[in-house]
């Protein structure tokens, strides 16, 4: 199954299992831009899968109000690029609904499924990673899978989980990216990291799209006889600390890379917080590989993007520090 | 409408008096919130701005939770989380209230959605706001959503004049609010905010509508807000006291009052022992609201999310232990963790 297929999968099944789940946003009635919701209209009818307007400040407030009911809302935002008239409700009110209220409130049962990332031809507004933005606004969680086995677990677990989600899909796996993928319904624990390769030399840690990135950087390093750690993060609010700082305890060395521009990036979070916990571990200095700090160019995209060489040359300067 | 005024009085003065922080007065506006929430059920839910406490108080939310929530302590439903008079009551059906204004709106449409998919459903959602919040993006996204997804939704729009300083002049050009709700296709009406039963009615009609037919409906009630925007705020420095003084004479407290008067239902000294009354359980309120403790600074990191993630936990613990070295150099001296 594609990466795709297993987030339609994971839709399905989260409306069969809860009578109160709808699903909604623009264009997803037929199916969406992106085919995430092919055939649930057929099957669980015109009130459970509709079309919004073209609005998604409306979307997103409407998403609020469904799930302050105590309902399920799937509410899908058709490219993460576009997500910021919606900034506002999510992050003043989906976010704070339920610690405002006293815990009287909340709108637990939301998630904000949108794509993201790079895609060859997307340029500055088909392109964008935008989860630093959110990583920042307490009440949130947010969550970017790497891959279609890992999406459908973890998309079946944010909508369960009672807390409002957003929940990026890096769309230039949608296609790409086909695995074997369990029939089933089942979870995949959010908040808590993967750890894709063991190594012992150096630590790479990555989300989404970007862990297969770093995962050529390390066959390109493993060919060097330097050892990687590969960490997918998979949740990065709240993201899962012990793992990533167990990890640098044995290794003494990280790299961080993600899509999304450097400055402000969530890296420079990581690498706060392990360079405490791990300091006197640490053989050298922690590095991001990450986008430059510019909008997002269509021309230059490959001179852009953190590709594996990239990664490669801060792994050898690490080690070699 | 006496309660709220009782409570807008003591509690304008309290702020004055550094006893609350902040406070909003409902004045000229008592009859617009108090007459549309009696023509609703208890299973009614409503969303709100900031100037309907009256709807709260008409649901039977009482004047010691009020106070409680201004003086945000220990007993305030909302864990002493927000500033004064954003009040929410799960019990009572009133959404809690956020400051970001026309926020409720789009939220108002998808609960009239869930409603609409429930099945059985005996309920409608109202929304209310003024009639500045009617001029933000998520006024428009609100009214379109319930008019697409044909949702049981009052939208209540309190055109009070002011928002803030700003004078409707300022605020739009076409024929008030009403004049938008055509263009989402939906049926509205306009009505004389200060009289109750006119707002009443139209309450009562809309509910109707909105229930038997699943679609929403609009409702602009025109008013006058006598008071000032906020305790914050001084409003002879943008309109004039003699503006001010014209309303008053025109409060439609007064006026349903002359009603009942005229018609022998109520007399001088009824209205004293009214207001005496309301005025002392007040005091009461306001009086046992301050003694009591703020929340335990737990409350600070509880409900952000449903259960305390592990990063919360480790800055739970740093607080405390920060509390403890230093004692007497942080507020709630004698509160627990």
């Amino acid at each position: 199954m594609n990466f795709v297929g297993s987030i339609n999968d994971a839709i399905r099944i989260a409306l069969k299992t809860d009578d109160t789940a709808v699903v909604f946003g623009e264009d997803v009635a037929f199916g969406g831009v992106f085919r995430a919701t092919v055939g649930l209209k057929e099957e669980f009818g015109e009130h459970r899968v509709f079309n919004t307007p073209l609005c998604e400040q409306g979307i997103a407030g409407f998403a609020i109000g469904y799930a302050a009911m105590g309902k399920t809302a799937i509410a899908e935002i058709q490219f993460a690029d576009y997500i910021f008239p919606a900034f506002d409700q999510i992050v003043n009110e989906a976010a704070k609904y339920r610690y405002r209220s006293g815990g009287q409130f909340n709108v637990g049962n939301l998630v904000f499924r949108t794509p993201c990332g790079a895609v060859g031809h997307g340029g500055l507004y088909h392109s964008q990673s935008p989860e630093a933005y959110f990583a920042h606004t307490p009440g949130l969680k947010v969550v970017m899978p790497s891959s279609p086995s890992e999406a459908k677990g973890l998309l079946l677990a944010s909508i369960r989980d009672n807390n409002p989600i957003i929940f990026f899909e890096p769309k230039c796996l949608y296609r790409a990216a086909v695995e074997e993928v369990p029939t089933g319904d089942y979870t995949l624990p959010l908040g808590v990291a993967n750890v894709v390769k063991e190594g012992k030399d150096i630590t790479l840690v990555g989300w989404g799209a970007q862990i297969h990135v770093v995962k050529k950087a390390a066959a390109l390093a493993e060919e060097a006889g330097i050892s990687c750690e590969v960490i997918d993060l998979r949740t990065i609010l709240p993201w899962d600390v012990d793992t990533i700082a167990n990890s640098v305890l044995k290794t003494g060395r990280l790299i961080v890379s993600h899509e999304a521009p450097q400055t402000g990036g969530f890296a420079g979070e990581i690498a706060t917080t392990i360079q405490k916990e791990c300091f006197l571990s640490l053989e050298a200095p922690i590095e991001r590989v990450c986008g430059y700090d510019t909008p997002f160019p269509l021309a230059f995209e490959k001179q852009y993007v953190p590709d594996q060489f990239k990664i490669f040359e801060a792994i050898k300067r690490t080690v070699n520090f | 409408m006496a309660r709220l005024q009782s409570f807008d009085d003591v509690f304008y003065n309290a702020q004055r008096q550094g006893r609350v922080s902040f406070y909003m007065q409902h004045a000229g506006e008592e009859a617009a919130i108090v007459g549309s929430a009696a023509a609703l059920e208890p299973s009614d839910v409503i969303f709100s701005q900031y100037r309907e406490a009256g709807a709260l108080f008409w649901r039977g939310f009482t004047v010691q939770q009020a106070a409680d929530q201004c003086a945000s302590n220990e007993d305030d439903l909302g864990k002493g989380r927000q500033m004064p008079v954003h009040y929410g009551s799960a019990e009572h059906n009133f959404q809690t209230i956020s400051s970001p204004l026309a926020t409720q709106i789009p939220q108002a449409a998808g609960a009239a959605y869930a409603l609409k998919l429930t099945p059985n459903n005996k309920s409608v959602v109202l929304c209310y706001f003024g009639e500045g919040a009617a001029s933000e993006g998520d006024f428009h996204a609100g009214m379109n959503f319930a008019a697409t997804t044909q949702s049981p939704c009052i939208f209540f729009c309190r055109n009070n004049g002011y928002a803030i300083s700003t004078p409707t002049k300022d605020q739009y050009r076409g024929d008030g609010i009403i004049s938008r709700a055509a263009g989402y296709g939906m049926c509205a009406i306009r009505v004389d905010g200060n009289d109750i039963f006119a707002v009443h009615r139209a309450t009562q009609e809309a509910r109707k509508i909105a229930l038997t037919e699943n679609k929403p409906v609009f409702i602009e009630v025109m008013s006058y807000r006598r008071g000032h925007h906020s305790t914050s705020d001084d409003s002879t420095r943008y309109r004039s006291v003699n503006e001010i003084n014209e309303w008053i004479d025109l409060c439609p407290v007064r006026r349903l009052r002359r009603y009942m008067e005229d018609r022998e239902w109520w007399n001088n000294d009824l209205e004293t022992a009214l207001r005496e009354e309301e005025r002392r359980e007040v005091m009461k309120a306001l009086e046992s609201a301050e003694k009591k403790n703020y929340p335990p600074p737990s409350e600070l990191f509880t409900d952000v999310y449903d259960v305390l993630p592990p990063h919360l936990e480790k800055q739970q613990k740093e607080l405390q232990e920060h509390m403890a070295k230093y004692p007497d150099h942080l507020p709630h001296l004698d509160i627990k963790f």
